[in-house]
């Protein structure tokens, strides 16, 4: 009887479990609002896009699409808890629900937003994949690498589009891929590989992270179209739209200037309708998102804009001093473009 | 009385035979409803969120390429390819890593009983060295510390420019098959065939007259006479075509790259570390008095070795040697941390990412997984059975 009894018990439990199970809307929403943070995936260690500084604080442009997430919905950028993921890990650990938002410089690819249970909420950065080599080997282009050993991350959208690339162009390569991007790169500075190649924001990251970071050269070519941006579970459209619009919030600041250090002052005496009902000054636009008025204020105050961020992290104030290019602002000839509040 | 309740067919829960039939029965109903619910839970929740299911990706091209493949591999072959070279690498580094760790564990457990005293001190140096640290460093520092900061490809180690051993791995002469080929394989079956011959004849004369034979010798000489005169007749059956350095690397010869090396050497030394104490254990399991028996009978030492010490001894040594086999054959999973293409790292990782399928690629891992320890195992069990001790 004892037999039967503990089988029923596990039976009921498997019950409750798999009842829970499904993506609800608002269900994010108000498991983060219950749990008083918002638990965030993150890379395993990209400077200027997730890292944790000295202090084991996480500093980066994607870790701030999490902090701007957690200011709009908590009113406090600080409640965030990071989970590190390799890219191997990133999508088992969104799709299992171990975490409410991905923001890891994850590209959007159509398998990955119609096939896996997962949507992709917007561009945090354009980007592409480049090629990083040693300066003895002399090479000074792409298609001068034939015959050469690559060291790629394992599970990325790398590994397939630099097979592409190699097909399309005739060239012949040895594949050697890692979990993690320190195994790449020390493998680089070891030679087991000729090239490290990787998403060309990452590729300055990890050169500044090498010994001797002067003796290697990012080639010029760029050899595929890689928008990285946060992810979320399919279903939950309430969620989406909030980590959305969080992104959309910091770029129509600094479309209309509006900064960290003037937005309060903004929020109260603007002249520009524009910065008015984005900041809640007029209007209800933050309830139909389900988020306070002051949504807007609190992502702007304790994050920045998107400029901000981006100079911040890797740009101009970084030590990656990566360009604006493709990210700069659509009226300054670049590709970010945000819908406006309405 | 009790003869008729023995017998009869009544339906009360007070007669025990019907009682043990309806809780068999209900078990056996909860633990198939079970195993339904879970299944049908799993697909459901799937479908609700949009996660494709199913084993059709097997069929979809792979589109990423890999490092060391034993069949031919291109990019636009299929996941399911991708599965069958992920196994064979798996196979491969297992295989060579339980020859290997067989050899040394059988030396290091003789020589840890030899009676030279530095012998078996450093043979036990060696073991508890080897045993205490866990697989994955081992791994990692024979991958990191010693085969990567070896010479690039341009300054690598040259053995008679043949050989070359660089970071890029082992490079050896590779054999194209030439004229001599087809007369050497049937040299090689027919000296087989003599060997076997001679071996038979030479334990029926033993059997009748007591007379050895030296069968290792002539079977030697067999082994090596017959293939040595159809290379002098018919030409050599290989022509062998050195690697050369061209652009990046080397190219042409066959390769063993250095994460397989390190993979193989790390889990060889681990594991013999522990095949060494279980041979140990296994001769000291055989009385002294056996030893003492055997040389009174006048056999000298390595006789009484082989013949009287060593097959009592496997008795003891086969069942927890397979145990070694399943753990070296497990551990080649930690490949993942060097990058070597093994089942996980490539199936488990790279397929599973790609095509987000984690519940269907996570299924057939360990159903492989499962699938290689089973088989070693029956192939052990089937050998413990052959040499038991048969008993009356």
């Amino acid at each position: 009887m004892k037999m039967v009894k503990s089988t029923l018990a596990i039976l009921t439990a498997a019950t409750i479990l798999g009842a829970s199970g499904f993506a609800q809307a608002g269900a994010t929403l108000d498991k983060v609002k219950k749990q008083g943070f918002v638990q965030c995936g993150v890379s395993d260690g990209l400077p200027g896009f997730s890292v944790p500084d000295a202090k084991g604080n996480y500093q980066g442009i994607d870790v701030d699409i999490c902090r701007g997430v957690a200011a709009a919905v908590l009113g406090d950028a600080s409640k965030v808890k990071y989970s590190p993921l390799t890219a191997k890990e990133r999508f088992t650990a969104i799709q299992s629900g171990e975490v409410d938002m991905l923001s890891r410089n994850t590209t959007w690819t159509s398998s990955r937003d119609a096939g896996m249970g997962l949507v992709f909420t917007g561009v945090t950065y354009y980007d592409g994949i480049g090629f990083l080599v040693n300066k003895k080997l002399g090479v000074s282009s792409a298609k001068e690498l034939d015959g050469a050993t690559i060291c790629i991350q394992a599970g990325t959208t790398t590994e397939l589009n630099v097979s592409d690339y190699f097909r399309s162009n005739g060239l012949k390569y040895t594949p050697i891929t890692f979990d993690t991007s320190d195994e790449s790169a020390k493998s680089l500075e070891a030679s087991r590989c000729d090239v490290l190649t990787s998403d060309q924001s990452q590729l300055y990251a990890q050169r500044i992270k090498l010994a001797q970071p002067n003796d290697y050269v990012v080639l010029p070519e760029v050899i595929s179209k890689e928008p990285l941006g946060p992810v979320v579970r399919k279903g939950d459209e309430e969620w989406f739209s909030i980590v959305k619009w969080t992104l959309f919030a910091m770029l129509n600041a600094e479309e209309a200037g509006v900064t960290s250090k003037n937005v309060e002052a903004e929020a109260k005496g603007s002249k520009n309708p524009d910065v008015l009902r984005l900041l809640g000054a007029d209007g209800e636009y933050g309830k139909d998102l389900k988020l306070p008025k002051d949504w807007a204020v609190q992502i702007i105050k304790q994050v920045g804009n998107y400029g901000e961020v981006f100079d911040r992290n890797v740009g101009a104030g970084s030590e990656l001093k990566i360009e604006r290019g493709l990210n700069a602002l659509w009226n300054k000839g670049g590709l970010q473009y945000a819908p406006p509040v309405r | 009385m009790q003869n008729q309740i023995g017998t009869s067919r009544s339906f009360s829960l007070s007669d025990p035979r019907f009682r043990a039939w309806l809780f068999q029965i209900i078990t056996l109903v909860a633990v198939v409803s079970m195993g339904w619910f879970l299944f049908d839970n799993t697909q459901t929740n799937l479908q609700h969120r949009g996660i494709t299911s199913g084993f059709g990706f097997l069929e979809n091209s792979a589109g990423f390429g890999i490092a060391q493949h034993l069949i031919s591999y291109t990019e636009s072959d299929t996941y399911a390819r991708v599965f069958v070279i992920g196994l064979l690498n798996t196979l491969l580094v297992s295989a060579i890593g339980i020859v290997f760790a067989t050899l040394l564990g059988f030396i290091l457990g003789v020589a840890r009983l030899s009676s030279n005293w530095m012998v078996s001190k450093l043979a036990t140096v060696y073991i508890e060295t080897f045993r205490n640290i866990p697989p994955l460093l081992q791994i990692l520092f024979w991958y990191f510390a010693v085969l990567l900061p070896l010479p690039g490809p341009r300054n690598s180690l040259n053995i008679a420019d043949s050989f070359f051993l660089s970071n890029r791995g082992l490079y050896m002469p590779e054999g194209h098959t030439a004229d001599g080929f087809v007369a050497f394989v049937v040299a090689v079956l027919l000296a087989i065939v003599g060997t076997v011959l001679m071996v038979r004849w030479a334990n029926k004369r033993f059997e009748a007259t007591g007379v050895p034979f030296h069968k290792f010798w002539a079977g030697l000489a067999i082994m090596v006479l017959i293939p040595a005169i159809s290379v002098l007749a018919f030409g050599s059956p290989f022509h062998w075509v050195a690697p050369a350095l061209k652009g990046f690397n080397f190219v042409g010869g066959w390769v063993m790259i250095p994460e397989l090396l390190a993979l193989t050497i790390a889990l060889t030394a681990y594991t013999a570390a522990f095949i060494a104490e279980i041979v140990r254990s296994g001769i000291k399991s055989v009385s002294h008095g056996q030893t003492e028996a055997a040389h009174s009978l006048g056999l000298r030492n390595g006789p009484t070795l082989r013949k009287v010490i060593i097959p009592q001894a496997l008795r003891v040594i086969i069942p927890p040697l397979t145990s070694q086999y399943l753990n070296l054959a497990k551990n080649s999973s930690l490949a993942a941390g060097i990058g070597y293409p093994d089942m996980v790292s490539l199936f488990a990782g790279t397929v599973l990412n790609q095509t987000g399928q984690a519940i269907e690629v996570i299924a057939i891992t360990m159903s492989v997984y499962l699938a290689i320890s089973i088989s070693i195992s029956l192939l052990m069990n089937w050998y413990n059975k052959r040499i038991a001790l048969i008993e009356r």
